[in-house]
């Protein structure tokens, strides 16, 4: 492990993209689903309001963009700090 | 051809297949037996997580759970899909670069305790033989149902059927079956939801269905739905009550999925770090084409139960006994429905009786109480393609469905439990020089001895079916969950935190459920009443995991505080872990 001062700026990047994932998964399924669900209950989807649309499909949806661009995003910072797997 | 013959044939095939796989992809190392040999593509694994994750309950009863309770119920698609989110970035890649065989494994490492490796197998056998249980009978129960033996037979053939391709194979020969049997499962699942959408909104898309527009009314889908629901006493199908237990719930399943070891351990199979994640990404889309699929046929099913019983619409009569379709009959046998006409009017009432105004509006019409009196929420998914007037080896499909469903999640918990008696008990504590040959032969044999134990629990259920599944997800948030996360994002956790963490989550967890639902869930031994009223702060015994684990990491913490930071080597392995270089080594092991 010769680059040591490298690890720490992937490890920080890694935190603060993990960090930026999950503040998107809290606010999708405990927020906009369940206890924000009131202020955008406005919004008409199919008979019912957006609230319920993401409790039962959009949150689900937004969990596997969130995956896919995490490992898109890591795998491309392993290469950009030299940390990947030749 | 009848239905039964038909069923045997789909059912026997699929088997068939199963078997052929198992004895093509045997098992001829400890590295295969454990992990595949580390081979599986990151698709094919995703493909093999859905099917390992995806159990009976999701593929017979969650469709009734929402479809009965509708909005509230949403935490279980939520909570059993966002846990993979967790799961993905959180555990998954850094575990696959630790590059070794079995989560208790990671947890004694990490911690340089023989100690923590223990209490680590300890909590993973209470979780993974709860959950297995659930599995064992619920196969018995499809075979039943299905082929016309008795459920302790339908058992007995299950268990065999598992074995041979668990002993032979291990996690090599369960990966390739479960990939087998995802593809059973989700075209079972997908045909009978496909229809039923066209039929209803004209949508083959069944998750696009749910809020189109209804064929038959021309009002959005749930707007009809609700609108029969009210009218006969039963709570909008749309509106939800009690919001932060619905987060607390949703917490707790999240949490508990992400801790399960069987899981995890399917991200060990990868050649990559790079792999483990994608993989993860693929996991949730199989497991998404089931999961945004459930809530369209819980409602669609809903609503076509409540056309069935008001053919007219409920101002018109109920429905007619004589007039009663098909699948209700052949339902009723299995006592899964039940009708009593408790008037006499020759017609079935189906209304909610403590529903408001409900006692008023049947004192009117001369109804003397809701006349559906058995509907359990299996149906809904089961007699599904005979809702849809779907032909006969559609129904077969479901009954090989829903074993694949039951076996390939009995098979992934067979192999935690094996792995870590032969892999963390026999070789890591009482014998560390074992060779790798009777190593293997240990973990073929630890797999028989944990079929015939699911088995005998299969046949003897300790009567509390429901509640083992909050017990699984309670404990997997309370201990291997915070204990695996400090350990990597922790420099500074230590044994004696670890270890203390993890038995504060596994006693308070375990006291609080038994507490309301009886020691080791022998009815009567409870100490206070399974009610609101009595829970700490209102928590159910259900939702508990999440306080579980803010335990565990609370004490981890000041524990670890207050003792000897971890040794430098240690420190090193953290190191490593979080980086991705250098996986491939773990390989040659």
């Amino acid at each position: 492990m010769a680059q040591k001062p490298d690890n720490n700026a992937y490890w920080s990047a890694n935190l603060r993209l993990v960090t930026i994932c999950l503040v998107i998964w809290a606010v999708v399924s405990y927020g906009l689903a369940i206890l924000l669900r009131p202020l955008i209950s406005g919004i008409a989807v199919g008979g019912t309001d957006l609230g319920f649309w993401f409790a039962q499909q959009g949150s689900i949806l937004v969990f596997l963009v969130l995956i896919f661009f995490y490992a898109w995003r890591m795998n491309k910072l392993d290469k950009e700090h030299g940390v990947d797997e030749q | 051809m009848d239905q039964f013959t038909l069923n045997v044939i789909v059912v026997g095939l699929s088997f068939a297949l199963y078997i052929g796989i198992a004895i093509w992809a045997r098992a001829g190392s400890t590295s295969e037996f454990y992990a595949a040999g580390r081979g599986v593509n990151p698709v094919v694994n995703g493909m093999a997580t859905a099917a390992d994750w995806m159990s009976a309950a999701s593929f017979i009863s969650m469709a009734g759970l929402i479809a009965f309770v509708g909005y509230n119920n949403s935490t279980y698609l939520m909570g059993w899909t966002g846990g993979y989110v967790l799961m993905a970035m959180l555990l998954a890649p850094y575990l696959r670069k630790f590059g070794k065989y079995t989560v208790p494994e990671f947890v004694g490492d990490r911690y340089y305790s023989q100690t923590a490796r223990v209490v680590a197998v300890i909590c993973l056998l209470v979780i993974s033989i709860t959950y297995v249980i659930g599995q064992m009978t619920g196969a018995g129960v499809a075979f039943s149902r299905f082929l016309e033996v008795s459920s302790t037979t339908g058992l007995f053939i299950a268990s065999a059927v598992v074995f041979v391709y668990a002993v032979l194979g291990g996690m090599k020969g369960i990966t390739y079956t479960q990939v087998a049997q995802y593809i059973v499962l989700i075209v079972a699942y997908t045909i009978p939801a496909v229809f039923i959408s066209l039929q209803l909104t004209g949508n083959p898309i069944p998750g696009l269905g749910l809020f189109s527009t209804h064929t038959g009314t021309g009002e959005p889908l749930l707007v009809t739905l609700n609108g029969l629901l009210t009218d006969l006493g039963f709570t909008e199908y749309t509106t939800g009550s009690s919001p932060w237990l619905m987060a607390l719930f949703t917490l707790s399943l999240m949490i508990g999925t992400a801790g399960l070891p069987h899981v995890i351990i399917r991200f060990f199979t990868v050649p990559k770090v790079a792999d483990a994640r994608w993989s993860a990404g693929w996991a949730l889309v199989f497991i998404a084409l089931l999961y945004l699929t459930a809530p369209a046929v819980g409602a669609m099913a809903r609503l076509n139960i409540m056309t069935t019983m008001w053919p007219e619409g409920v101002e018109g009569e109920a429905v007619a006994t004589e007039d009663l379709p098909n699948w209700f009959q052949t339902w009723s046998v299995t006592g899964l429905l039940g009708v009593e006409d408790k008037n006499g009017d020759g017609r079935i009432q189906y209304y909610n009786e403590t529903g408001p105004g409900m006692a008023e509006l049947a004192a009117e019409r001369g109804w003397a109480g809701n006349e559906l009196v058995t509907f359990n929420r299996d149906i809904l998914v089961l007699a599904n393609p005979e809702i849809a007037q779907l032909p006969g080896w559609v129904i077969a499909l479901i009954a090989a469905g829903g074993l694949a469903a039951a076996l390939s999640t009995a098979a992934g918990l067979l192999l935690a439990i094996s792995s870590a008696i032969s892999h963390d008990l026999i070789k890591s504590v009482f014998n560390p020089n074992i060779s790798e040959k009777a190593e293997l032969m240990w973990a073929r044999v630890s797999m028989a001895g944990a079929i015939v134990l699911a088995t005998y629990l299969g046949l003897n259920p300790p009567g509390f079916a429901a509640q083992v599944v909050a017990l699984a997800f309670g404990l997997a948030a309370a201990t291997l969950f915070p204990t695996l996360m400090m350990g990597i994002f922790s420099k500074r956790m230590n044994s004696a935190g670890a270890i203390w963490g993890m038995i504060v989550g596994l006693v308070v967890t375990s006291v609080y459920l038994f507490t309301y639902l009886g020691w080791f869930f022998i009815p009567g031994t409870n100490m206070l009443e399974n009610t609101a009223a009595n829970y700490l702060f209102g928590i159910p015994p259900t939702h508990f995991g999440p306080i579980g684990a803010v335990l565990n990491f609370a004490v981890a913490y000041f524990v670890s505080k207050a003792t000897a930071a971890p040794p430098k080597e240690i420190q090193d392995l953290v190191e490593s872990v979080r980086i991705p270089r250098g996986a491939g080594a773990a390989l040659s092991k």
